[in-house]
């Protein structure tokens, strides 16, 4: 079963967890500077929005990379990127429509998430659920039934 | 380890910024954040002091577990020798900034001197530079941020400001970071503004990984969370309803302060409750509150996000004040409500948004606005005076007040003493609803009396934060017991005050004390810091904690007849409620209270005391 990582930003309270836990899975310390997963704050609306790589399936990061040192992780699906490879050319982070793969100064390479081996540390760290890491063909299965729970309970 | 062990020491009348190490020891002793900041300070100014001189000193401290993956662990304290009480201060506050701090290298900031013109300390890991701030003084906090992101190009950057209020030297001006998180009681904010300090901007990249064991600090973590979540206080009643969830509670019981503490119930306290800010209102039938908001790294998130309605005559042609805001929280719901009688729920969001907009502590001031409503009810003072009609239950002079005190204009200017100095100033002392300067919180004395002798001992001036009784004496955490009996409660408000000077040392926050006892703290600090951290040791320091800072105030001049309620609690009984018939038994408690705690019947710790506690 191929699984993704879920994000509901409702649930989201900008704990920034998900962010220490990035961190300390990738390099073992707590530095939210550092994660590959970043809550966004819109504090006009009081929004609070988990934003991180979706690992497209076609992804244009990989097709762009010049010496391939983006690689597909056929276990999980992940798109990983090869350190010793990567030339730090960034065409990468130009490539992705999400942002979502970010350069690194103080290391020459480009970042992104890589769902940790399939088991993501945000999702686990996560208290409320606003990430979750789900069967993929279920992505909306959440949503689905609170729509559904309105239209079959209209007066619950 | 656990520590950044650098402690950056910051001199305002020469300018320089200097890094030392963290004194190791001390941190053994006193673990960081209020312990530790006070340690510093203690060992380095005089009590006699002038809060408002150079003399005095300031210190933004973190604790090791800020900037962690422990839940809540985004703390810092602002410690300082405070204007409105001229007793420590030590006030806490969350938000981003703690952790942002650490994460720049730092444990601690010490601040000395005065700038002979207003100045903000720029911290960028270990490039660290005073700039000009002429630009930004005169600057609400929420200006100030804005520009400082603004002017840095980094909307990453966390401040931690003064507003005007804490330029023009109110009393109980606060220091806010992350626009509504702040150190908000004892003044702190009115020493930054003496000064000349403005702001303290810091981004941090270098973050915490000197834990000492990883595995097993992940490990206990995670298990600590889940007794949070768990919790029905922590996982459900703080993130649904925020600290607003006692309004409805407290008042039940009849220790809801109102009015100036003549009544024990207020009529209105359905309509300024949680439960009221999550109905539709009329004009847009949406509700007041928005969401929830954690702190860094906090699972709880009790922090409440509001809209206030645009409709109300506060903000009907000031559309900045339209967006999401930091929402009403219990204490502050009580002050500008309850203490004042005035039942208008956007009135209220309104006085509190002003209170974070320019940096004032709104316990402090609304139980101020409750002074000046009874002083006025007594025709002592004036409409003239004042500039407007303020009987109790009037919203619109608590909204017209609360706006001339964060501008300091007019009668606004007296408001910011604080109610001791302005009651003393009108000829009725005995109005002030205060201990040491302080005004008190929302519980009355008379109706939970571990409060009473919480409030009286209270090394920072009334505070309810030193020891919650509220826990046991209502909520029945750990154990139940009886609010209306004195019996027990000194031993009861020394096992909390010790426990919570701990608590406020850790860089978490107190609120995990709902779920957790501080067995549960141990192991997460255990695992972050190397050395031995039995129960044994952290129960011994928070009572040293305590004691240092009781000598403090005792070298600044603070005796028995400090440790007192005013009048009124202790002569006019609670008129209605379970507590009917009942004044607050302090003199009963003050005696057996220093017994346990060791003190001469002065309130001294004894020699004896000062050796086992090796202060």
């Amino acid at each position: 079963m191929q699984k993704s990582l879920h994000i509901d930003p409702l649930k989201c309270t900008s704990c920034l967890q998900c962010e220490m836990a990035c961190s300390f899975e990738n390099y073992g310390v707590f530095n939210n500077s550092l994660s590959r997963i970043k809550v966004f704050e819109f504090h006009h609306t009081g929004a609070k929005v988990p934003y991180t790589c979706t690992q497209c399936d076609e992804a244009w990061c990989m097709h762009a990379c010049p010496v391939e040192a983006i690689k597909l992780d056929k276990t999980n699906g992940a798109k990983i990127v090869l350190e010793d490879v990567c030339v730090g050319c960034k065409v990468c982070t130009i490539a992705c429509p999400f942002g979502t793969v970010n350069y690194v100064a103080e290391t020459g390479k480009v970042q992104k998430c890589d769902l940790c081996g399939g088991d993501p540390a945000c999702a686990e760290a996560c208290p409320t659920g606003a990430i979750t890491y789900v069967d993929a063909n279920w992505t909306g299965l959440e949503r689905m039934r609170q729509w559904a729970d309105k239209l079959g309970n209209p007066s619950a | 380890m656990a520590w950044t062990r650098k402690i950056l020491r910051v001199n305002l009348t020469d300018r320089t910024c200097t890094s030392e190490p963290l004194n190791m020891d001390w941190a053994h002793d006193y673990l960081g954040q209020r312990g530790l900041a006070t340690k510093y300070l203690a060992s380095e100014i005089d009590p006699k002091v002038d809060p408002l001189s150079p003399d005095n000193k300031i210190i933004w401290a973190t604790g090791p577990l800020t900037g962690t993956m422990a839940s809540t662990g985004g703390r810092y304290s602002v410690v300082t020798k405070g204007p409105l009480t001229g007793a420590i201060a030590c006030s806490n506050s969350g938000g981003y900034f703690g952790a942002e701090l650490k994460f720049a290298g730092w444990d601690m900031v010490i601040i000395e001197g005065r700038a002979s013109s207003p100045v903000y300390l720029s911290i960028e890991n270990d490039k660290v530079e005073l700039r000009d701030a002429s630009h930004l003084w005169g600057k609400t906090v929420w200006e100030t941020e804005g520009q400082i992101k603004s002017e840095h190009q980094d909307p990453q950057v966390r401040v931690s400001c003064i507003g005007r209020t804490g330029e023009n030297g109110v009393l109980y001006a606060a220091i806010v970071n992350d626009l509504h998180r702040a150190a908000g009681r004892s003044g702190v904010g009115a020493v930054a503004g003496s000064k000349n300090l403005k702001a303290i901007a810091v981004r941090g990249t270098l973050g915490v990984g000197n834990i000492a064991n990883p595995k097993e600090f992940m490990k206990v973590t995670f298990e600590k969370k889940k007794i949070l979540k768990e919790n029905a206080v922590t996982g459900q009643g703080l993130p649904t309803y925020g600290t607003q969830v006692l309004m409805n509670v407290i008042n039940e019981i009849g220790a809801m302060p109102t009015r100036n503490h003549k009544d024990v119930q207020f009529e209105g306290a359905r309509k300024i409750s949680a439960e009221a800010m999550h109905e539709p209102r009329e004009s847009d039938g949406k509700a007041q509150l928005i969401n929830n908001q954690a702190c860094f790294g906090c699972t709880i998130a009790c922090g409440r996000i509001s809209k206030i309605d645009a409709t109300h005559y506060t903000v009907v042609n000031s559309p900045k004040y339209w967006g999401a805001s930091g929402g009403l929280e219990y204490e502050a719901a009580w002050a500008l409500g309850c203490a004042n009688g005035v039942d208008d729920l956007d009135a209220l969001q309104y006085a509190t948004m002003l209170c974070n907009e320019d940096g004032f502590d709104p316990i402090s001031f609304g139980a101020t606005i409750g002074a000046v409503m009874e002083l006025y009810e007594m025709g002592v003072l004036t409409k003239e005076e004042i500039g407007i009609e303020a009987p109790f239950g009037s919203a619109k002079a608590l909204t017209y007040l609360t706006e001339i005190t964060a501008r300091g204009e007019g009668f606004g200017k007296i408001i910011g003493l604080g109610s001791k100095r302005l009651c003393e100033k009108y000829g009725h002392p005995e109005l002030s609803m205060s201990v040491k300067g302080q005004e008190f919180p929302a519980y009355d004395a008379r109706a939970v009396q571990g409060m009473g002798l919480t409030y009286a001992t209270s090394n920072r001036g009334a505070c309810h934060l030193r020891s919650y009784t509220i826990s046991s004496e209502v909520l029945g955490i750990p154990v139940k017991t009886d609010p209306l009996t004195t019996e027990g409660k000194p031993a009861l408000v020394k096992a909390f005050q010790d426990a919570t000077a701990v608590v406020d040392s850790t860089g978490l926050c107190v609120f995990t004390t709902f779920a957790w006892a501080l067995s549960d703290i141990q192991p997460q600090l255990q695992a972050a810091c190397e050395g031995d951290w039995s129960m044994e040791k952290l129960d011994l320091m928070g009572e040293r904690i305590w004691n240092m800072e009781r000598q403090f105030n005792n070298a600044a001049g603070f005796t028995r007849k400090d440790d007192d309620l005013p009048a009124r609690l202790k002569t006019e009984a609670a008129k209605v409620g379970p507590a009917k018939g009942l004044v607050s038994g302090i003199d009963k408690m003050i005696p057996e209270y220093y017994d346990l705690r060791g003190w001469d019947p002065e309130g001294r710790p004894t020699a004896e005391t000062v050796a086992r506690l090796g202060l």
